[in-house]
C-alpha cells in the first residue's frame, strides 16, 4: 500500500508541477482567479476531512481493539464527513464557480485582464479538486465495504489489516487536500 | 542457486510432466479466469505477440514505402499514422510488458520457490486492464489512426490534428495502471515470497532486473498516465496548458513526458538484461562476475533514469546549464550498464561455453546492446546531439537498443524457458538459423541508418532526396530478412508444442529453482516448499541435486 502511495504521489506531483510552473509564470492571473474562490467554503472543507481523519484513525483504533460497535460507529462517522466534504465541493463550490462563468471548456465568460491566464488558474482548480474528488468518492465506497464488513463481524483483535490500509489511504487523501487547500484559495497574500 | 534437493521436490520425472498446469483444466473459462500466474503468463504472451505483429505490419510498411525516395505506395499522412501506430504499440503494448509480464509472470514465483505471486487476483485484473487498453487503441486505429508520433508532442496533438488522439492518449493512460499494478504485484512478490533461505544475494539476476523495473513501472507510470489526462483535456475543453496559442507552454509537456519517458526505455531494456544474466551464466557454466555490482547496476540504472531526461530537449530551449546537467548524467548512466557488459564478457572468460540457440541470442544482445549503448554515448554530447537530433541516427540508435537489445534478450528469454512453459524442445537448429537470420537482417536494417542519419535524413518523413535511395534500399532489404527470422520461431515454436521432443525438467543443466521441479510445472510450482542452501548460479561446485533433502 506504500508503494501505491508512492505512485498517487507522482500521479498528483505531476499535475501539481505543472501548476506550480504556470503560478510561477502568471502570477498575478493566477491570484486574480484565487480570488474568486469561496475561500470560506475551503476552509470549512478543510475542517471536515481534518475531523474525518480524526474519526478514521480512532476507527483503526478500534479495529485493532477488536471493539465493532465503535469500528461501525467511527467508520460512518468518516463516511459522513467524507460525503459532506464532496457535498459541499460539488453543490456550493463548483456550482457557484460555473455560474459565475469560471468553469473552463464549459461556461467561462471572465473577461478582466489576462482572461487566458485566469481561465488556466481556473483549469488548474478544476483539475485538482477533481482528481482529489475523485479519490474521495473512491474512499467513501471504500468506507461503505468495510463498514458492511464490519457488520457482518470480518475483523477482530488482530486481524484488521484491510481497515489500517484503508485508513492509510484515507490520511493520503486528506493530505493531499492539506497541500491543495493553501495552493490553490490562499495564494497572491489574500490574509 | 540450488537448493534443496530433487527428492524434496518429489523427484520431478524425466520426460513430460503428467499432471501439470496445462492440462490441470480444460474449457475457454478455465484460461480466462485463472489466477494461476503461468496461465496469465500465456494470455500475457498471446496478446502481446498479437500487439508485435500489429506493429510490425506498421513497420513493414514503412519500410516498402521508403523504397522509392518519392514514396512507394503511402500516402504522407498514411506513413504517419503508420509510425505512429509501429511506435505507440510496439512500446506500450509489446516492449513494456513483454519480458516483465510473460517471463516475469511465469518465472518470478518459480525462481523464488513460491506458489504463485502475492496478489493472484490482481495479477489478472493487471491483464484484463491491459486488454481494455488495447482495445481502445485498436479502436482508435480502426477509427481512423492517430498521426502525432509515439510521444504525442503538443501542441500538434492537442491542437492541430484531427485524428484519434484522445482514444490514443486513453489507451496510453489505461495501459499505465496495468503496468503500475504489475508492478506492485511484483515488488510485493519479491520482498515477501521468497523461498527459505533465497537470501536477496542468493537471488537469481533475473530478479534483481525486475524489481527494478517494477520501480520504475510504480513511479513514471503515474506521470505519464496524468500528462495523458491533461492532453485529452486540453484538447476537449480547448484550454491553453500546453498549447502556445492559449497561453499554455509546450515545453512543459516534453519535461513531462520524458520525465516519463526515458525510464520507460529502461523499462524495456533492464528486464532483457536480467534475461542475458540468466542465459551467459547457464551456457558458460560460471557464476556471474560480480554478482553483486550486476545486481546493483540494475538499480543504479533505474534511479539515474530519472534525471536523464532532459537529452531529449537540449534543441527544445532547455537553459544551457540545465542541458550540461542532463548531458553529464545521461553519460553517468552508462556507466552501470557498462559494467554489466563488461561483467557478462568477463564472466565468458574461462567459462565452458556452448552455443545453444538462447546462448546465441544472448551474444548477439551483447554485440548489438554495446553499438547501441555506445551511439547512445554520442547522442548525449550535447554539441553532437543539436547535429543528429531527429534524423536516423537517433532511430538506428534506439533500435539497437530496443530491437538488438530488448528483443534479442526477449527472444533468448523464451527460448531459453520455453522447455519449461511447454515440456517441449523446439528444434534447436532451426532455432540456431533464426538467431543468425535476426542478426544478420536486423543489422542490414539498422546499420545503414546510422549512416544515414549522419548524412542528414531526417524521421518521421514518407519522402526523402534521392541520394539516400541506396541506403535506404539496403535497410529494406533487411527489414525482409528480420520479419523471416521473426516469423521461423512462430512456425517451429508450435509445432514444438505437437510434435518436440519432451523437455524434462532440466534440459540446459541449468541451476535455478525454475529447474528444479517438473516441465510443464504442476499448478502449484513445487510439490514442497524448496530451502535454498547455496548461492546463486554455483556451477561447478558440485552437481546439481546433490544437497541434503530440505524440510
Amino acid at each position: 500500500m506504500w508503494i501505491f502511495l508512492c505512485t498517487e504521489v507522482l500521479f498528483f506531483g505531476g499535475l501539481l508541477a505543472s501548476y506550480n510552473i504556470y503560478r510561477y509564470l502568471y502570477f498575478s492571473a493566477f491570484r486574480t482567479g484565487s480570488h474568486h474562490l469561496a475561500v470560506v467554503w475551503g476552509a470549512t472543507n478543510t475542517a471536515v476531512l481534518i475531523c474525518s481523519s480524526l474519526t478514521m484513525a480512532l476507527a483503526v483504533r478500534a479495529a485493532q481493539m477488536g471493539k465493532r460497535n465503535l469500528l461501525i460507529t467511527f467508520l460512518v462517522l468518516t463516511l459522513i464527513f467524507g460525503l459532506a466534504f464532496l457535498a459541499i465541493k460539488f453543490g456550493f463550490e463548483w456550482r457557484h464557480e460555473y455560474l459565475d462563468g469560471l468553469a473552463p471548456g464549459v461556461n467561462f465568460t471572465y473577461t478582466g485582464p489576462n482572461a487566458r491566464h485566469v481561465e488556466l488558474f481556473m483549469f488548474f482548480y478544476f483539475a485538482l479538486t477533481g482528481l482529489h474528488a475523485l479519490h474521495m468518492i473512491v474512499g467513501a465506497g471504500v468506507m461503505i465495504g468495510l463498514i458492511i464488513m464490519a457488520a457482518r463481524g470480518a475483523f477482530s483483535k488482530g486481524h484488521c489489516n484491510a481497515v489500517e490500509i484503508a485508513g492509510l489511504y484515507w490520511h493520503f487523501v486528506d493530505i493531499v487536500w492539506i497541500f491543495l487547500f493553501p495552493l490553490l484559495y490562499l495564494i497572491g497574500g489574500r490574509y | 542457486m540450488g537448493t534443496a534437493n530433487a527428492a524434496a521436490l518429489q523427484s520431478p520425472a524425466e520426460g513430460y510432466a503428467a499432471e501439470n498446469y496445462l492440462n490441470a483444466k480444460y474449457g475457454i473459462k478455465s484460461w480466462l479466469l485463472t489466477t494461476d500466474h503461468k496461465r496469465i503468463a500465456w494470455l500475457y504472451f498471446l496478446s502481446t505477440t498479437f500487439f508485435f505483429i500489429v506493429g510490425g505490419l506498421a513497420a513493414t510498411l514503412m519500410r516498402l514505402n521508403l523504397i522509392q525516395p518519392q514514396g512507394l505506395l503511402l500516402e504522407p499522412e498514411t506513413y504517419n499514422k503508420m509510425f505512429t501506430i509501429h511506435g505507440t504499440v510496439m512500446i506500450f503494448f509489446f516492449l513494456a510488458p513483454a519480458v516483465p509480464t510473460v517471463l516475469g509472470n511465469f518465472l518470478i514465483p518459480m525462481m523464488i520457490g513460491a506458489r504463485d505471486v502475492a496478489f493472484p487476483k490482481l495479477n489478472l485484473l493487471s491483464w484484463y486492464i491491459f486488454i481494455t487498453a488495447g482495445m481502445v487503441l485498436l479502436y482508435s486505429v480502426i477509427a481512423g489512426g492517430v498521426d502525432t508520433g509515439w510521444t504525442f508532442y503538443t501542441p500538434l496533438s492537442t491542437s492541430y490534428v484531427n485524428t484519434h488522439v484522445i482514444s490514443a492518449a486513453m489507451a496510453v493512460f489505461i495501459s499505465g495502471f496495468s503496468s503500475i499494478l504489475t508492478g506492485l504485484n511484483f515488488i510485493v512478490t519479491i520482498h515477501k515470497m521468497r523461498a527459505p533461505g533465497l537470501t536477496w544475494f542468493r537471488l537469481p539476476l533475473f530478479i534483481w532486473a525486475l524489481y527494478a523495473t517494477s520501480f520504475i513501472f510504480v513511479l513514471a507510470m503515474p506521470v505519464i498516465a496524468i500528462t495523458m489526462v491533461l492532453v485529452m483535456l486540453e484538447r476537449f475543453f480547448h484550454v491553453g496548458i500546453f498549447d502556445p496559442a492559449l497561453g499554455g507552454d509546450p515545453v512543459l509537456f516534453q519535461h513531462l513526458f520524458w520525465f516519463f519517458g526515458h525510464p520507460e526505455v529502461y523499462i524495456l531494456i533492464l528486464p532483457s538484461m536480467g534475461v542475458i544474466s540468466e542465459l551467459i551464466a547457464a551456457f558458460s557454466r560460471r557464476r556471474i562476475f560480480g554478482y553483486s555490482l550486476v545486481a546493483f547496476s540494475s538499480f543504479g540504472i533505474a534511479i539515474v533514469s530519472f534525471i536523464v531526461w532532459g537529452h531529449h530537449m537540449f534543441v527544445s530551449g532547455q537553459s544551457v546549464y540545465a542541458g550540461i546537467f542532463f548531458s553529464a548524467m545521461s553519460m553517468a548512466v552508462a556507466i552501470p550498464s557498462a559494467i554489466k557488459v563488461f561483467n557478462w564478457t568477463a564472466t565468458l572468460y574461462k567459462g565452458s561455453i556452448s552455443f545453444e540457440a538462447p546462448m546465441l541470442y544472448a551474444l548477439g544482445f551483447i554485440g548489438l546492446f554495446t553499438i547501441g549503448g555506445l551511439t547512445g554515448v554520442f547522442l548525449a554530447t550535447m554539441g553532437l546531439d543539436v547535429f543528429l537530433h531527429d534524423t536516423y541516427f537517433v532511430v538506428a540508435h534506439f533500435h539497437y537498443v530496443m530491437v538488438g537489445g530488448a528483443i534479442m534478450g526477449y527472444m533468448g528469454g523464451l527460448h531459453y524457458w520455453w522447455p519449461k512453459m511447454t515440456g517441449k524442445m523446439y528444434p534447436d537448429y532451426w532455432a540456431r538459423l533464426s538467431a543468425f537470420i535476426i542478426f544478420v537482417g536486423f543489422n542490414l536494417t539498422f546499420g545503414p541508418q546510422f549512416i544515414l542519419g549522419f548524412l542528414g535524413m531526417p524521421r518521421r518523413y514518407a519522402i526523402y532526396p534521392a541520394q539516400f535511395q541506396t541506403l535506404n534500399i539496403m535497410s529494406s532489404a533487411g527489414a525482409s530478412i528480420l520479419a523471416v527470422g521473426y516469423l521461423m520461431p512462430m512456425i517451429y515454436l508450435i509445432w514444438s508444442l505437437k510434435y518436440g521432443a519432451d523437455a524434462g525438467p532440466n534440459p540446459w543443466k541449468a541451476k535455478g529453482l525454475e529447474w528444479e521441479t517438473a516441465s510443464p510445472p504442476p499448478t502449484h510450482n513445487f510439490e514442497r516448499t524448496p530451502v535454498v542452501t547455496e548461492e546463486a548460479y554455483a556451477y561447478g561446485s558440485e552437481p546439481a541435486h546433490a544437497a541434503t533433502v530440505a524440510s
